[in-house]
């Protein structure tokens, strides 16, 4: 039995690989992935807005110290040493790098074009086997049309790749008029993956406190059909590679995205709830499914049930929707 | 090649201290606390010692713990060293009696401070070095920074070869605070001066159960004295040691030094003899008489214990025939201070025995200079020098001030100058503490001291406020060592740079400016509008002197180069590009490399914006023309108002124009007694913006008024028909209630003159408008163009009559703050958290309230001259109040109410014995008053007011006893008040004991989390986690839980409160507090601006405080027990929010994870854990039953 893939160039064991998340923040949690069977490690996001806040800390920091009155000329110690967020994220990179023998994808958040977007250079330099760019826009400007918000995505790569030689995965939302369109468009401008989809997370009101609060839920297998579909029409279409991001929790959600077509499948939520462990229950889980299925290996497997495979277009098209409406049964009483 | 480096003589002397040390025990002080925090930060980088480890160094809860730690660490054989100042010094001394009495070798770096007496000051003089002459330890004197590092090697080595411990002093702030550039001592040297074999021998005196020994003994008449004279041998080779290791320095280094070194003409008949910085400028002042032909000489005394009269006598000429001793200190009582003391018996003890060397005995006089850092400068100098030419030279003279009382005091010509004082070129600088200049101005001089071979001085002066406090910065360059260790005086700076606008109509700047110099001005006015904008007497001056005068609109330029209000770099940059001390180019590069240093790769960012800066301000430097004339429409406004009262207009007002060293002696109290009420008469107008009311959105809530820190939002109710008269912008509402006189109207007013713009009155309000949400019902509005009206309503709100107490219901928050605040317009920081409770305080029992103030932000603020922020209501009444000492307060207060209590007690033996005579029936009625309340006060009042009629008539000694005590008979509330450094640490043990005193005192602990006052330093209050000075890794250990410990008393009335969580809790705090006749603590979280964080975050911090579980809220009211309740009330809710998002968001906290995550987030978990499980012991203990104990039985109890 043959768990290997292939992503973004990268030859992986098998295709499940944790993404961003803070369980890469630690040494001793990332090797309890690789443990437990990771075949690759997406770290935590550095974000456009921690580089430009940690400027604006620093600077508070200094500008603090040349305060002061008679009886003290500053209040707070200042060290020299005091790394920048960034300076962080590269050291943590290279000790990931030291520690573990899977590939490490470095991972970048942000929206707007300019300089943070050439720290791409330093994690190629501190040796990511590749990047992954999260551009995770709330399109809330009525003044801004969805060509701009696209245009905007294409910008970010195109930028990035001006200063990386390095694989480039792009971390989508769903929310684009033309998710197909836009993936072929990011594959021209120079993507090497991309990964379905980012999650927004979710304001929520407190009517308690009357105040808006940010509220993290934690994904569920329901959501990963939402990737699924994108992936089943995707492949075959594209020549990038596809992986699979929210709502896998089980080996039959991991399987499932591999038949409609993904390459890779990431893992977070489910990691974030049960430990690292959960990750070799679910590749358990798939070998155990493989070994009772016809196929021999991942790549046999791959997009045998996407849209071209099946030759049955309307599955993930939207005739599926008229048949899923019809075919809902009240509960008794309602 | 020398290595030159530019620093201060704190760190020139803490360079070799950490050195040459390993263990250093110290607490912080004034103005020597850098040099601990040096040692401390250094040894948190890991920075080793000689023997390559890295010092240990711990802070202790008092210079008396410190001495004490000192003493045993030196026992068990370290290398040991601390640093102080002051009243620290002196709480060291038994030790250094004990270290001295066993032999031990250490060096004690001291920066010399005056002693608190008639006031504190945190300036310099040698009166706590003094003070130390009987301990035994040796004193060696540093007069410059150069010194201070080379002495500090001088006496390490010296120490531990005489095995007598060293003193080493050099002056408060003139020398610890100077940057000065100086040659660094190479590392290689300090290893060639320190003998290992003698610290080995130091090790192996050390106590060890290997071979143990006792010391400490207790001893009797029969050997003790023998004891004491046994030690003789070692001081009397000291001064021999000592100049050899100086001669060993000197082979190392090329500066020779002497015990005494003689500066003069070698035929000199007139000689000074002193010690300190005052030396240099001596030293300058005699080479510029020696190139007259002047036959003067100079005597610096470098070792002054022991006191080598051979070696002192041998360096003077012997010529000699008038000497001047000058001492820095005052011993009042004797006939003259030490060092004339010490020089006079030299001089006659070899006279007496034959063998003096002068050709005739010289004349000796002794003088007092420079106490708390008074200035000392050459014209003084040469005014001794000028008196010793005198047939009869005055002995015990003063110089440098007017005694029109005593007529103690020299004259002396202030004009006067020497030629090394004209060669330099001096640069003066006005700035805020708040706007970075200093911090610009340090850059630039180290700058200068690198890029070129200049010299280069920087001295800075502060004022005493903490909001909108004026610094001052004296900068000179030069091509010759620079030994002036005196202020930039009138007609001398070369550059004067104006920061801030609202100076020009404070300051007479140019009074500073040479013939010829550049003036430097920051406004918003556009150059050819900038010389209207100047007072008369400065166009003249600028005229008369030939003054070029440029401008800048700094502000604008940061902003626009996205540098928000930061303008110090600008500044810097005009300076170098005008003043010419560097060519243009080089002068610009080596800024800019300046701040690539500073920010270096962390701040790619800022160091972009800052060279943005740098460019914009070459852009926007523009210079005036000069009409040639004074077109100015205006004079420098008088600096308090015509109405202020004359003892304001004639010493306040001239110490506020900063002319206070121009009052005579008789112009200050004789006694430390000075007016409360002052602050009002000060009007700072630093606010850029200040609130306004808005009357049509305002629902009265008081709110505002209860958080102002400077008490500059008042409100008062009164009659609308009262507002007939009112200016046309006065804004006044109709207040409904049942508690409030029907038609009522009240008022919220701004002082604007006063506010400092903190913002906090528009963040707490509660109101928002519904269509503009962003609106509050206050809002902040740029002061300039509200300023002359808002004065007139502010004027006008003043004359309304305050609203009667006695209709007053404090419990209800509205109406509390109706009473009128006597405590007002304080210097604190803008957005203080300590000072609401404060104002609080004075709002409920001013008008009956003493306040023992432990040293620290609050006796600043409280009571810093020239003005202080204690007021008085419109009788007159208001609280009195004291400093005493930072380690004695609650005893302090105490006293107060033990001698307030015994007053009453006496009164009332009076009162009853001389009952015939008053009549029973006032005398019974004042017996029996019930003062629980503001109208039982106002007739008590009423009742002792006729009881000193009716005692006027009576013609009895008893009946003039009663009338000096009856005012006790009106109920006292006695309030001691201090910060968690005194609370927490150096004042616990007085406070515990007061704590079970059982005396109706109310401690009033405002709960910064760390030393404020002296810049941040670790205390016990210091949350686990937290970065602050002496826990640059963060505060591994828990906040010490004070509240617990004072309710293990039962009978002690225990809040913790903070005002911006919870007002009503803090307001009701306080009312218990005060009435509970036994021992009542409010502990106050006070946020501060230490923490590093905007205080307009202030309420939001003291929220999160409370939400996370740091900081929960309680009242411990002991009168619940008796009534069967749980005397415990849990006033806030179980932690919502994370201990995480409490501490993310205050830089104190959050800088950790920058610069040791791991430990952060270890220190985080820990504080999560302990905020839970502490609320839950609170809770639980909240819940126990004080139900009657039924199923005890009194026998089962009995067994």
């Amino acid at each position: 039995m043959d768990l290997r893939t292939s992503y973004l160039g990268l030859e992986l064991k098998n295709p499940l690989v944790p993404s961003a998340s803070p369980l890469s923040r630690s040494l001793d949690a990332a090797r309890r992935l690789e443990d437990a069977g990771a075949a690759a490690l997406v770290m935590y996001s550095v974000f456009e807005e921690e580089m430009q806040h940690d400027h604006m800390v620093m600077d508070e920091y200094l500008h603090n110290q040349s305060l002061g009155h008679a009886e003290a000329t500053s209040f707070l110690p200042l060290h020299g040493d005091m790394p920048s967020k960034q300076e962080r994220y590269l050291e943590q990179l290279q000790r990931l790098k030291q520690s573990l023998d899977i590939p490490v994808v470095a991972s970048l958040n942000g929206i707007t074009p300019g300089g943070w977007i050439d720290y791409g250079t330093a994690l190629q330099q501190a040796g990511a086997d590749a990047l992954e760019l999260n551009v995770y826009y709330v399109a809330g400007d009525t003044e801004v049309s969805g060509a701009e918000v696209e245009q905007r995505y294409v910008d970010l790569l195109t930028e990035l790749r001006r200063h990386v030689s390095l694989p480039i995965a792009m971390k989508l939302s769903p929310q684009f008029s033309s998710v197909a369109n836009m993936v072929r468009r990011l594959e021209q401008a120079g993507a090497n993956g991309v990964s379905l989809f980012n999650r927004f997370y979710q304001p929520d009101i407190d009517i308690d406190s009357l105040r808006v609060a940010p509220q993290l839920h934690l994904s569920t297998s329901a959501e990963s059909l939402l990737a699924m579909r994108w992936i089943a029409i995707l492949h075959g279409h594209v020549k990038l590679t596809l992986a699979a991001t929210g709502g896998v929790h089980t080996p039959a959600d991991a399987v499932k995205m591999l038949l409609a077509g993904a390459d890779v499948v990431h893992l977070c939520s489910a990691l974030l709830l049960h430990g690292p462990q959960r990750l070799t229950q679910i590749l358990r889980g798939m070998e155990q499914w493989l070994e009772e299925s016809p196929y021999e290996s991942v790549e046999q497997l791959k997009g045998v049930l996407s849209q071209r495979h099946t030759g049955n277009a309307s599955a993930y098209a939207r005739a599926n929707y008229l048949q899923l409406l019809d075919s809902y049964l009240p509960a008794a009483g309602i | 090649m020398h290595r030159m480096v530019t620093i201060d003589g704190n760190e020139a002397a803490a360079t070799i201290a950490h050195l040459t040390n390993e263990v250093i025990a110290i607490y912080p002080i004034t103005p020597a606390s850098p040099m601990g925090e040096h040692a401390d930060e250094w040894s948190a980088q890991g920075r080793k010692n000689l023997w390559g480890t890295v010092p240990s160094v711990i802070e202790m809860q008092s210079e008396g713990g410190a001495a004490g730690a000192l003493h045993g660490a030196l026992q068990a054989g370290a290398l040991c060293t601390t640093f102080t100042a002051s009243q620290g010094l002196l709480l060291m001394i038994p030790n250094m009696y004990k270290i001295a009495g066993e032999l031990t070798p250490m060096v004690l770096h001291v920066a010399a401070r005056s002693l608190a007496a008639q006031a504190l000051s945190i300036f310099c003089d040698h009166s706590d070095v003094m003070a130390t002459r009987g301990t035994g330890f040796a004193m060696l004197c540093a007069n410059s920074v150069q010194e201070a590092m080379d002495m500090a090697l001088i006496a390490q080595a010296a120490t531990l070869e005489a095995r007598v411990p060293i003193l080493h002093f050099f002056d408060g702030f003139r020398t610890s605070h100077e940057v000065a550039k100086i040659e660094a001592i190479d590392r290689s040297v300090v290893r060639a001066m320190i003998s290992d074999e003698l610290v080995q021998a130091h090790r192996a005196r050390a106590l060890n159960p290997e071979h143990p020994v006792l010391r400490g003994s207790s001893q009797n008449p029969d050997v003790y004295f023998q004891g004491r004279e046994s030690v003789n041998g070692w001081y009397q080779q000291m001064p021999v040691i000592v100049q050899n290791v100086m001669n060993r320095f000197a082979a190392h280094t090329g500066r020779q030094y002497h015990l005494f070194d003689y500066v003069g003409a070698a035929d000199a008949e007139r000689v000074i003899v002193l010690m300190g910085s005052g030396a240099e400028a001596a030293h300058e002042t005699v080479d510029h008489l020696l190139a007259r032909g002047e036959k003067v000489g100079l005597l610096k005394v470098r070792l002054y214990r022991p006191f080598d009269p051979t070696a002192l006598l041998a360096a003077l000429p012997a010529s000699v025939q008038r000497i001047a001793v000058l001492d820095r200190t005052k011993e009042p009582g004797a006939d003259g201070e030490p060092l004339y003391k010490d020089v006079l018996a030299a001089v006659a003890q070899s006279y007496a025995s034959g063998q003096s060397r002068f050709t005739t005995l010289p004349r000796i006089v002794g003088g007092r200079y420079g106490l708390s850092s008074k200035e000392f400068t050459l014209g003084m100098i040469k005014a001794v020098f000028d008196e010793l030419q005198k047939e009869l030279p005055r002995n015990g003279f003063t110089i440098g001030i007017r005694d029109d009382v005593t007529r103690t005091s020299l004259d002396w010509d202030a004009g006067f100058r020497t030629d090394a004082a004209r060669a330099v070129n001096c640069a003066l600088f006005y700035g805020l503490g708040s706007d970075g200049t200093v911090s610009a101005n340090k850059n630039t001089i180290k700058i200068i001291g690198e890029a070129t071979d200049l010299h280069a001085q920087g001295y800075f002066v502060y004022d005493s406020k903490k909001s909108g406090a004026i610094t001052v910065s004296h900068l000179r360059f030069g091509k010759q060592p620079i030994r002036s260790s005196y202020l930039i005086g009138d007609d001398e700076a070369q550059f004067i740079g104006c920061h801030q606008t609202v100076f020009l109509e404070r300051y007479d700047m140019l009074d500073k400016a040479a013939p010829n110099a550049v003036f430097l001005l920051n406004t918003s006015a556009a150059p050819n509008e900038a010389w209207n904008t100047l007072p008369r007497r400065m166009q003249q001056q600028i005229i008369d002197k030939n003054i070029r005068f440029y401008v800048i609109d700094a502000y604008q330029v940061a902003q626009d180069a996205g540098m928000q209000r930061r303008i110090n770099t600008i500044m810097q940059t005009c300076h170098f590009a005008i003043s010419g001390l560097l060519p243009r180019d080089a002068a610009i590069a080596a800024i800019k490399q300046a701040v690539e240093k500073t920010y270096g790769k962390k701040g790619a960012k800022i160091v972009e914006l800052n060279f943005k800066a740098i460019d914009a301000a070459l852009a926007n430097l523009h210079e005036v023309t000069i009409p040639g004339k004074v077109t100015s429409l205006f004079e420098r406004p008088p600096v308090v108002a015509a109405n202020a009262p004359e003892f304001v207009q004639k010493v306040t007002a001239a110490m506020m124009a900063g002319r206070g060293d121009d009052l005579p002696v008789s112009a200050i109290s004789a006694d430390g007694t000075w007016p409360t009420a002052t602050t009002r008469w000060e009007k700072s107008n630093i606010a850029l913006e200040i609130p306004v009311w808005d009357e049509n959105l305002c629902i009265a809530c008081g709110k505002c008024p209860f958080v102002c820190p400077h008490s500059v939002i008042r409100s008062k109710l009164f009659d609308p028909a009262q507002a007939a008269g009112a200016p046309p912008t006065f804004k006044h509402m109709p207040l409904k209630g049942k508690e409030f006189p029907a038609g009522a109207h009240i008022v919220y007013q701004v002082a604007p003159e006063d506010c400092t713009g903190c913002g906090l009155c528009v963040d707490i309000c509660p109101v928002k408008d519904k269509e503009h949400p962003g609106r509050r019902a206050i809002n902040m509005a740029p002061q300039p163009p509200l300023r002359e009206q808002e004065r007139a309503n502010w004027e006008f709100f003043l004359s309304l009559p305050e609203f009667d107490r006695r209709e007053v219901r404090p419990s209800v928050m509205k109406s509390a703050m109706l009473l009128q605040p006597l405590f007002e317009f304080s210097g604190a920081c803008s957005g203080c958290g300590e000072t609401p409770y404060l104002r609080l305080a004075s709002q409920l029992f001013g008008d009956r309230m003493l306040v023992a103030n432990a040293t620290g932000c609050s006796s600043i603020y409280g009571g810093n001259l020239p003005t202080t922020p204690w007021a008085q209501d419109a009788q007159g009444r208001g609280p009195a109040w004291n400093n005493s000492l930072f380690e004695d307060n609650a005893e302090f207060g105490l006293g107060m109410r033990v001698a307030i209590d015994k007053q009453r007690e006496y009164a009332v033996e009076l009162l009853k014995a001389l009952a015939a005579h008053i009549g029973e029936e006032l005398v019974t009625a004042l017996l029996n008053a019930a003062q629980d309340d503001e109208a039982g006060i106002h007739e008590q009042r009423e009742r002792v007011a006729a009881l000193h009629q009716r005692l006027q008539q009576i013609d009895r000694p008893d009946a003039r006893q009663l009338a000096a005590v009856a005012d006790s008979l009106v109920k006292k509330s006695v309030w001691i008040v201090g910060g968690d450094g005194w609370a927490y640490d150096i004042g616990f043990g007085g406070l515990d004991h007061v704590l079970a005193s059982g005396r109706d005192v109310n401690i009033l602990v405002l709960d910064t989390e760390v030393y404020s006052n002296t810049g941040g330093q670790t205390s016990k209050a210091t949350p686990r986690g937290a970065v602050a000075k002496f826990s640059a890794g963060g505060k591994p250990t828990a906040k010490k839980d004070l509240a617990m410990i004072a309710m293990a008393y039962g009978d002690v009335y225990v809040a913790q409160v903070a005002y911006g969580a919870k007002d009503v809790q803090t307001l009701k705090a306080f009312m218990e507090a005060e009435s509970w006749p036994g021992v009542s603590i409010i502990i106050a979280y006070s946020p501060c601006t230490a923490w590093g964080t905007d205080m307009i975050q202030n309420h939001a911090m003291q929220d999160r405080a409370v939400r996370s579980g740091h900081w929960p809220l309680f009242r411990y009211d002991p009168r619940r027990a008796a009534q069967q309740e749980n005397p415990l009330q849990l006033d806030s809710k179980e932690p919502s929010i994370a201990y995480r998002e409490f501490v993310s968001q205050e830089t104190r906290f959050n800088m950790l994870w920058r610069s040791h995550p791991e430990a952060a987030e270890q220190f985080l978990g820990q504080a999560q854990k302990h905020a839970l499980s502490n609320f839950q012991h609170y809770r639980q203990l909240a819940e126990l039953s004080y139900a009657k104990p039924d199923d005890i039985k009194t026998d089962k109890a009995k067994e």
